[in-house]
C-alpha cells in the first residue's frame, strides 16, 4: 500500500488533547473540523491492512478495512460532526476530550485487526463513555456512572477471559469470524470454545442484550443531554459490528434478537422517564441487527448493517429532541411534560421525522433499513421471528411515534414556560433530519456502501401498503386505548435488580455477620494477646524514648503535611477521576500507538 | 409553514377535522391492500388483503395491555424510591 493511512480513530483521540487549551469560536472551529476531517479520511480509506506488528509474540493488526468497517466508520463520523453541532454550547472542556476519546475508541474497534487492539479501544470506551454520565453531577447520575462502569469492567473482564483462552486454543489473536462458529471455518462438530462463548458474552453485553441490557438503560438517560447523544450512537452499534464480523449465522443470535426486539417495547409502555422510553427502543431497535447477523445470510448482515446506519442517525434525532426538552424544561417525566407544541413547534417536527424514520413509514431512513432484516427472515423461512419483529415495529410506532410526542408536546399543557433549544441544537437535530430523509427517499447511496451487493427493493407495492396498515392500524389502538397509556408515576424493576439488590446485601453481610466476626477475633486478641503485647511495649518504650522518637516526630510531622495535601486532592468531584482515567486511556493509546510504529 | 402543521396537530379546533382525515387514511390504506399487486407472497397471511390492519391493530392491543398486566400484576413497576 503506497496510500497515506490516517486513522480517524487516532484523529480523535489526539485530536482531544488541545480541546482544554482552547477557548470561544477557536474553539467552536475546532470541535468541528476534527470530525469533518476523520469523515474526509474515512472517505479516502483504501481497503487493506495496515499497521502489522508483532507483540509479546502475538500478531497484531493495528487496522484492518473492508467494507464492513468502513460503512460502520461513515456513519459514526457523520454521528459524531452531529453529536459535536449538538454540544457546542458546552463550555466544559471534560464533556468534549471524553466524546471526542469516546468516538475514536469506538472507531478504533471498527478497524481493529486482532483482539488486543480491539480490546485496548474497547475498555477506553466505557471509560470515556462513563465520563458522560459522571459529568451530569447529582447522586443519581454518580452512582448510575459506577453502575455502567462496573458492569462494562465486568464484560471486559469476560471479553479478555475470552481473548486469552480463545488465543491459547487457535494460536492467533487475529480478529475475523470465529473458529468453530457457522463460517469459521474451524471444526464444526466441536461447535464453539468455551473462549468463543466468553467473547460473544462481552460483546453481547455491550450490544444490551437481556439479561444483560439493564446498564444501558440504567446509564442513558443520567447522562448529561449531550452526552446521551453520542451514547445512543456508539457502543452497542460497535457491539454489532463485532457481533456480524466474529458471529455471523450464529443460531442463538436470532432468538435472542427476538426477544430483545419484542422486550424492549414491552418495558417502553412502562417507562415514564421519556430517555429512558427512547433507551428501552434502542434495545428493540439492536435486537433486529442482532437477529440479522444471526440469520447471517448476505441479505440480513446488509440488513443488520444498514439498520445499524440508519438507527444511530434516528436515535440521534429522537435523543436530542427528547434532550432539548430537558435542556428547555429541566423536567424528564412524561407526568410532568405536555402542551409543549406552542412553544417549541421546531423541536416537535424534527423530533417527528426521527420517530417517522424508526417506525419505518415510507420515504424516511427505517422503511429501507429495517425491512431489510424483516425480508431475510422471511427468505430464510422464520416465520415466527418475521412476525415478532413485524410487532415489534408495531411497539415502535406505539412509543417513540405517538406515546412519547403525545405525553411530551401535546397532551394536559402543564403551561411550562419553554422556548425553542440554543439554535446549534436545532441545526444538528436538522442535519440527523435531512439525512434520515436522504435514506428513505434515496437508499441508492446507502445500499451501495453495504458489504454485499445488494438486490433489495424496498418501494414494491405491497411493502408500502403493508407497512401503512401496520402503522396506522397501531394508531387507532393508540386512539382507542390512550387513557390505558397514561404515564404512571413509577420505575419499572429490570436485571439492574440483581446487582443493587445484590451490592446491598453484600453491604449488609459486610456489616453485620463479618462485622461481628471481626469484633469476635478483636475481643479474643484483647484477652489473650494484649497482656503480651504490654509487656513487649513496655519493653520497646525504653529504646523508643532514647532514638526512635526524634526520627519519627520529623517523619509524623512531613506526613501531617502531606495528608493535608491528599486530603484537598480527596475531595475533588468524581468527574477529576473520571477524567484523569481518561487521560491516562489517551496516555495508553498514545504509548500503544507509537510502540505500534 | 412548520408552525401551522404542528398546530394542526396540538390545536383543540381541529380536532374533528383531524379524526375525520385519520379514518379517511385508514380506510384508504385498507382499500389499497385490495387493490395492490402481489408478486411473491410466501405466506398464508401475506395473501389476505387486510391482514397487515388486523395485525397491527392487535399487536398494538396485545402490547399494551400484556405490558401493563406485567407491569402491575407481574410486579415490574415499583415506586420511584424503591431503589433508595
Amino acid at each position: 500500500m503506497t496510500d497515506v493511512f490516517v486513522h480517524p480513530g487516532l484523529l480523535f483521540i489526539l485530536g482531544a488533547l488541545p480541546i482544554p487549551f482552547l477557548k470561544g469560536a477557536i474553539r467552536n472551529a475546532y470541535l468541528l473540523l476534527i470530525p469533518v476531517l476523520a469523515i474526509l479520511a474515512v472517505l479516502t480509506l483504501q481497503p487493506g491492512t495496515y499497521g502489522a506488528a508483532s507483540f509479546a509474540g502475538q500478531d497484531i493488526l493495528f487496522a484492518k478495512v473492508d467494507k464492513l468497517s468502513i460503512v460502520f466508520a461513515t456513519v459514526f463520523t457523520l454521528m459524531a460532526l452531529i453529536g459535536m453541532v449538538y454540544a457546542l454550547h458546552v463550555t466544559a472542556a471534560g464533556q468534549h476530550v471524553a466524546a471526542f476519546v469516546y468516538v475514536g475508541s469506538a472507531l478504533g474497534v471498527v478497524f481493529a485487526g486482532d483482539y488486543l487492539t480491539l480490546y485496548l479501544f474497547w475498555e477506553a470506551m466505557a471509560f470515556a463513555s462513563a465520563y458522560l454520565v459522571f459529568a451530569q453531577g447529582g447522586e443519581q447520575a454518580i452512582r448510575a456512572g459506577f453502575r455502567y462502569l462496573m458492569v462494562h469492567i465486568t464484560g471486559g473482564l469476560a471479553l479478555f477471559g475470552g481473548i486469552v483462552l480463545h488465543g491459547l486454543a487457535t494460536g492467533s489473536l487475529l480478529f475475523g469470524p470465529i473458529e468453530g462458529g457457522p463460517i469459521g471455518g474451524g471444526p464444526i462438530e466441536g461447535g464453539m470454545s468455551l473462549g468463543a462463548y466468553l467473547i460473544m458474552a462481552g460483546f453481547l453485553l455491550n450490544a444490551a442484550v437481556p439479561p444483560l441490557n439493564a446498564w444501558l438503560t440504567d446509564a442513558y438517560p443520567e447522562a448529561t443531554v449531550t452526552g446521551a447523544v453520542f451514547m445512543s450512537a456508539f457502543t452497542t452499534k460497535t457491539a454489532v459490528y463485532v457481533l456480524a464480523r466474529a458471529f455471523p449465522g450464529t443460531e442463538l443470535l436470532v432468538v435472542l434478537g427476538t426477544v430483545m426486539a419484542l422486550y424492549g417495547v414491552v418495558y417502553a409502555v412502562l417507562e415514564n422517564d421519556c430517555r429512558r422510553l427512547l433507551a428501552y427502543h434502542i434495545v428493540s431497535q439492536v435486537g433486529y441487527m442482532v437477529a440479522g447477523v444471526g440469520i447471517g445470510t448476505e441479505l440480513a448482515v446488509n440488513g443488520a448493517t444498514s439498520h445499524a446506519f440508519a438507527h444511530i442517525l434516528y436515535k440521534a434525532l429522537l435523543f436530542m429532541g427528547a434532550g432539548a426538552v430537558i435542556y428547555v424544561t429541566g423536567r424528564r417525566k412524561l407526568t410532568e411534560l405536555g402542551g409543549l407544541y406552542k412553544t417549541m413547534p421546531w423541536t416537535v417536527a424534527l423530533y417527528m421525522v426521527g420517530a417517522l424514520a424508526i417506525s419505518a413509514f415510507p420515504f424516511f431512513s427505517g422503511f429501507v433499513t429495517k425491512s431489510m432484516v424483516v425480508a431475510a427472515a422471511g427468505q430464510d423461512h422464520r416465520a415466527i421471528v418475521m412476525l415478532a419483529l413485524t410487532m415489534a415495529s408495531s411497539g415502535t410506532f406505539l412509543h417513540t411515534g405517538l406515546k412519547l410526542p403525545y405525553y411530551m408536546f401535546f397532551g394536559t399543557d402543564r403551561k411550562l414556560p419553554a422556548r425553542e433549544p440554543p439554535r446549534n441544537m436545532l441545526v444538528a437535530m436538522a442535519m440527523a433530519a435531512v439525512l434520515c430523509i436522504a435514506i428513505g427517499v434515496f437508499p441508492g447511496p446507502l445500499y451501495a456502501l453495504l458489504p454485499y451487493p445488494v438486490a433489495f427493493e424496498p418501494y414494491t407495492g405491497q411493502h408500502v401498503t403493508e407497512s401503512l396498515g401496520i402503522l396506522m392500524f397501531t394508531a387507532l389502538g393508540f386512539v382507542l386505548f390512550l387513557k390505558a397509556l397514561d404515564p404512571e408515576n413509577t420505575i419499572s424493576l429490570d436485571t439492574d435488580w440483581f446487582y443493587r439488590k445484590g451490592a446491598r446485601a453484600f453491604m449488609w453481610l459486610a456489616e453485620r455477620p463479618l462485622a461481628r466476626y471481626e469484633q469476635a477475633v478483636s475481643s479474643v486478641s484483647e484477652a489473650v494477646v494484649l497482656p503480651f503485647l504490654h509487656g513487649a511495649a513496655r519493653l520497646g518504650l525504653r529504646f523508643d524514648l532514647g532514638g526512635v522518637d526524634a526520627v519519627v516526630n520529623g517523619v509524623a510531622r512531613s506526613v501531617l503535611r502531606g495528608g493535608g495535601a491528599l486530603r484537598r486532592l480527596q475531595t475533588g468531584v468524581v468527574t477529576h477521576y473520571a477524567l484523569a482515567m481518561i487521560a491516562g486511556v489517551v496516555a495508553a493509546v498514545v504509548v500503544f500507538a507509537v510502540a505500534w510504529r | 409553514m412548520i408552525r401551522h402543521i404542528v398546530d394542526f396537530f396540538g390545536d383543540e379546533a381541529h380536532a374533528r377535522l383531524r379524526r375525520r382525515l385519520f379514518y379517511l387514511v385508514l380506510v384508504l390504506v385498507v382499500a389499497a391492500d385490495f387493490v395492490v399487486p402481489r408478486e411473491h407472497a410466501e405466506y398464508l397471511w401475506e395473501r389476505l388483503p387486510g391482514w397487515s390492519a388486523a395485525y397491527g391493530f392487535g399487536s398494538c392491543v396485545l402490547l399494551i395491555f400484556v405490558s401493563k398486566f406485567l407491569g402491575h400484576q407481574g410486579g415490574l413497576m415499583r415506586r420511584e424510591d424503591y431503589y433508595d
